[in-house]
């Protein structure tokens, strides 16, 4: 029998998976370059995660501050990432991503406006001048909008509501991927000549986060199995102001730009403690008092930034320090006020609503907080991961000939810390990056035929949740990972606690094994979690072990056994590779070095 | 529809929910109890309930923070978002009702197929800019300029408005009308300072905006407080009064050809 006897069988040029901002970017510059393009997510059209982004997109255009240029950017980006990242991929960025910002305006994006008339930019942690084009608090539905409304006149065909569950290689180079509808939960086949994953984050993995359901690094471990390398998967962002009260919203992220805005963090003594602790490579640019933290936010271009806009690895460190130092506030968080800014400008509210519409509602309807006259209570939510599928900087290809990975499933731009508003931004420079070399990968080769073996294993692996008989809830052992890394590989982190992780992890390997779901294959959400939880568990355990293996604190990695950054420990990016046994290996690969030119922008910009 | 905020504090208690199981082919109302406690929203008792009693319970959700508006239904007969429903705004003591949207056919539980709005967005022309203002390929906006833009592009596209609307629900003109999301969608691309596209013809003779007779249900259920109908669909229809109308235009038009 034929597959396509047994499955519904598409084929393309380029497949991407995910339809954030990073995969619809990719398909409508391969769709641009003639390739035939298919689109598979995994939720409706426009509500991937991107949705979610509020700050803004970094880009140097210098709108408001005309000191800014892409020198600056890059040497902030490689600064905010403790000199881990990829320099080649942190120039692309910091290069072009003023050129993807008028593009997007190009298409029909609306960003706020300056009083000339230019796209309006804001201040953001670690940004040395306001360089965020953004629309209000919601500037993550902008962009995906766009790219969605003008997407579709590309030509592009999307398959939504569909889950790949593995990539297909023949002879170690890409044949496509096989996966189910949710609909149905019928199989159907994609063979593409090349395949870009943009899949997004891991944060489900974790108990507290402000990722969806759909953030259980899919495309990472996709990636992984399909032979590519993980890279600096230890460096996960815990965003230091997520929603804690009440429980059922704890983890929802509340925006930067509040902190971009004029709000300030106070303990529980009302003490503005950011001023305490001050890292020496921001020693020059912080502002000496609270005075001048308030210029800075009203533009004056002789104040240094107040010290809520450090890096967020930093701000979310100071946060826990004081929680646990039993200066929180009564549900486990710190004080984020904004209302205060009463005190210097006049209709303080209406400027407040208007500048943080989103969050003024989200505060408000959840938590019954009015954000223009009370304080928030905030603490840190598991955000996004710096590391993912190891690729060139120029192209995006991975090792896996035909295989690309683009925005946060991709490593290499961000290092040991993302600076807000790199990501937005790291969407729509690597998607377009990744979407006109799959495109020039696919012109150069045919499809390569489809290995029967595993398309087999797949179908048996997806079946047999069905099989068998009085196993576990799918739901329950997620849950118990979520809590085992929240607890063991979260914002502090010991050797102790991460072998018992690693322990954990193995044990609910067995458990997923045995684990069953009941119903039928229709838009069954336990079958689709214990098909999810293959994932998670490939990506908790790159975590666990890389972070394990980075003897030292640097960037988002906060060891507290190994208190303080080691120089030695700057020279490599950590890989996680699958072994021929199948077992997961971590090693170390000297950083990708920088040309002069850079480094002379780099001590130029100290 | 407005916003209570004025949340008591409650201890935790058990809520007996009817959530509506089914398929294409039909189904019926099953009873399940939640222990509810402080905060929590509908969307959080139906993953309570996914996650004891029936994993199999299918529903949409993504952002949990209403802002990608996956997660609409009808709770006690109104079309809601339920990540931003909280429980105690519902009436206490009572049985809380969940079904799907029935303006859009059933797939399973709780999701509708909504295929048919994406359908509609596609045929509707798209932007088209004029040239840029500035040598960098930037244009000049002012903020006032975008005010009203902005507002139509906070829509998350729940369409919780195409649900309520009665030309869709009741009358089902699904091929004649393309409904409150989409009039004000066209009415998003008009409005941009930038577009020299012009879709008021479309509106009349494909869109149907003739149908809506502006009851409003489509702004009273909207999450993002959008003003649809004051703000994008009235304006729409003075155009196409305007274009094909108005007794002057059309005088002009009988010595212009027709675009």
């Amino acid at each position: 029998m034929s597959l396509s006897d047994r499955f519904i069988v598409h084929e393309h040029d380029v497949l991407v998976i995910g339809a954030g901002g990073a995969g619809l970017r990719a398909a409508i510059e391969a769709s641009g370059a003639g390739a035939k393009v298919g689109v598979v997510c995994k939720s409706l059209l426009g509500k991937a995660h991107t949705v979610m982004a509020e700050g803004g997109m970094a880009a140097a255009m210098g709108n408001v501050d005309d000191r800014d240029n892409w020198e600056v950017h890059f040497s902030d980006t490689m600064r905010g990432g403790q000199y881990l990242n990829n320099p080649i991929m942190a120039e692309h960025h910091a290069k072009e991503s003023p050129d993807r910002v008028r593009e997007l305006e190009a298409w029909g994006a609306v960003f706020d406006r300056t009083k000339e008339g230019r796209i309006l930019q804001r201040n953001f942690g670690g940004h040395r001048y306001p360089r965020l084009a953004h629309v209000g608090d919601r500037t993550g539905l902008e962009l995906i909008r766009t790219l969605q409304d003008h997407g579709i006149h590309q030509g592009m065909e999307v398959f939504m509501e569909m889950t790949i569950v593995g990539l297909l290689t023949t002879g170690g180079r890409i044949a496509g991927a096989i996966g189910y509808d949710r609909e149905r939960g019928r199989m159907r086949i994609w063979r593409a000549k090349a395949v870009i994953l943009a899949t997004g984050g891991i944060g489900k993995s974790f108990r507290i986060t402000s990722n969806s359901w759909e953030g259980t690094g899919d495309g990472h471990a996709l990636g992984y199995l399909a032979g590519a390398e993980l890279m600096d998967m230890e460096f996960v962002q815990f965003h230091p102001t997520g929603m804690v009260w009440p429980p059922s919203v704890r983890g929802i992220l509340v925006t930067e730009g509040v902190r971009g805005e004029g709000g300030v963090l106070r303990n529980s003594e009302g003490k503005r403690f950011m001023f305490d602790d001050i890292p020496d490579a921001y020693k020059n640019q912080v502002a000496k008092d609270e005075e001048e933290g308030w210029r800075y936010v009203c533009g004056d271009k002789n104040a240094n930034r107040p010290p809520e806009l450090l890096t967020r690895d930093h701000v979310a460190r100071c946060i826990n320090r004081e929680i646990k130092a039993g200066r929180g506030s009564p549900h486990g968080g710190v004080y984020l006020d904004i209302g205060w800014i009463k005190e210097k400008i006049p209709n303080a509210s209406a400027h407040i609503q208007r500048k943080l519409p989103s969050m003024y509602h989200q505060f408000k309807q959840l938590a019954g907080v009015d954000i223009t006259t009370e304080r928030m209570e905030v603490g840190p939510t598991t955000h996004y991961v710096m590391g993912g599928i190891a690729v060139d900087g120029d192209t995006q290809m991975s090792c896996v000939p035909g295989l690309f990975a683009a925005g946060e499933v991709a490593a290499g731009l961000h290092g040991a810390n993302r600076l807000g508003g790199n990501s937005l931004s790291d969407l729509v420079v690597f998607g377009k990056l990744a979407g006109e070399h799959a495109a020039k990968y696919a012109r150069s080769t045919t499809v390569a035929e489809i290995d029967t073996a595993q398309v087999e294993a797949h179908t048996r692996a997806i079946d047999e949740p069905f099989e068998r008989r009085g196993g576990e809830n799918p739901f329950t052992i997620q849950s118990a990972l979520q809590d085992a890394m929240q607890d063991l590989v979260g914002i502090v982190r010991t050797e102790k606690e991460m072998q018992l992780a690693l322990v954990k992890i193995a044990e609910f390997k067995g458990r997923h094994a045995k684990a069953s779901v009941s119903g039928t294959r229709e838009y069954n959400p336990g079958w689709h979690t214990a098909i999810d939880l293959t994932f998670m568990l490939i990506v908790s355990e790159s975590i666990a072990r890389s972070a394990l293996e980075r003897k030292e604190s640097r960037g988002a990695q906060f060891r507290e056994d190994y208190p303080e950054k080691s120089a030695e420990c700057g020279t490599f990016n950590l890989i996680t590779k699958r072994g021929a046994d199948g077992t997961m290996t971590v090693a170390r690969r000297p950083i990708v070095p920088m040309r002069a030119d850079l480094k002379a922008i780099i001590e130029k910009m100290k | 529809m407005s916003t209570n905020t004025s949340h008591a504090h409650i201890e935790p208690r058990t809520v007996s929910f009817r959530i509506w199981r089914g398929n294409r082919d039909g189904g019926s109302f099953a009873t399940y109890a939640v222990e509810v406690t402080e905060g929590m929203v509908v969307l959080d008792c139906v993953h309570r309930i996914q996650a004891t009693d029936a994993p199999d319970l299918a529903c949409r959700w993504n952002c949990k923070a209403g802002k990608c508006g996956s997660c609409s239904a009808e709770i006690n007969g109104k079309p809601r978002l339920m990540c931003m429903t909280r429980m105690d705004t519902l009436p206490q003591g009572e049985t809380v009702t969940i079904e799907p949207m029935r303006s859009f056919p059933s797939i399973r539980d709780l999701v509708t197929d909504v295929s048919w709005n994406f359908r509609v967005k596609e045929k509707i022309k798209p932007f088209k800019p004029r040239k840029p203002d500035n040598a960098d390929g930037s244009w000049t906006m002012m903020q006032v300029d975008v005010d009203r833009v902005q507002e139509f592009r906070k829509c998350i596209e729940c369409f919780l408005c195409q649900d309520v609307c009665h030309v869709l629900r009741d009358h089902h003109k699904h091929d004649e009308f393309i409904g409150p999301r989409f009039l004000m969608y066209t009415a998003a691309l008009e409005m941009h300072p930038l577009d020299t596209e012009t879709r008021v013809g479309d509106l009349k003779n494909h869109d149907g905006i003739g149908y809506c007779n502006i009851t409003k249900c489509c702004t009273k259920v909207c999450p993002e407080h959008i003003g649809i109908t004051d703000n994008a669909i009235i304006p729409m229809k003075e155009r196409v009064v305007d274009e094909f109308y108005d007794p002057m235009t059309r005088l002009f038009r009988m010595f212009k050809p027709a675009r």
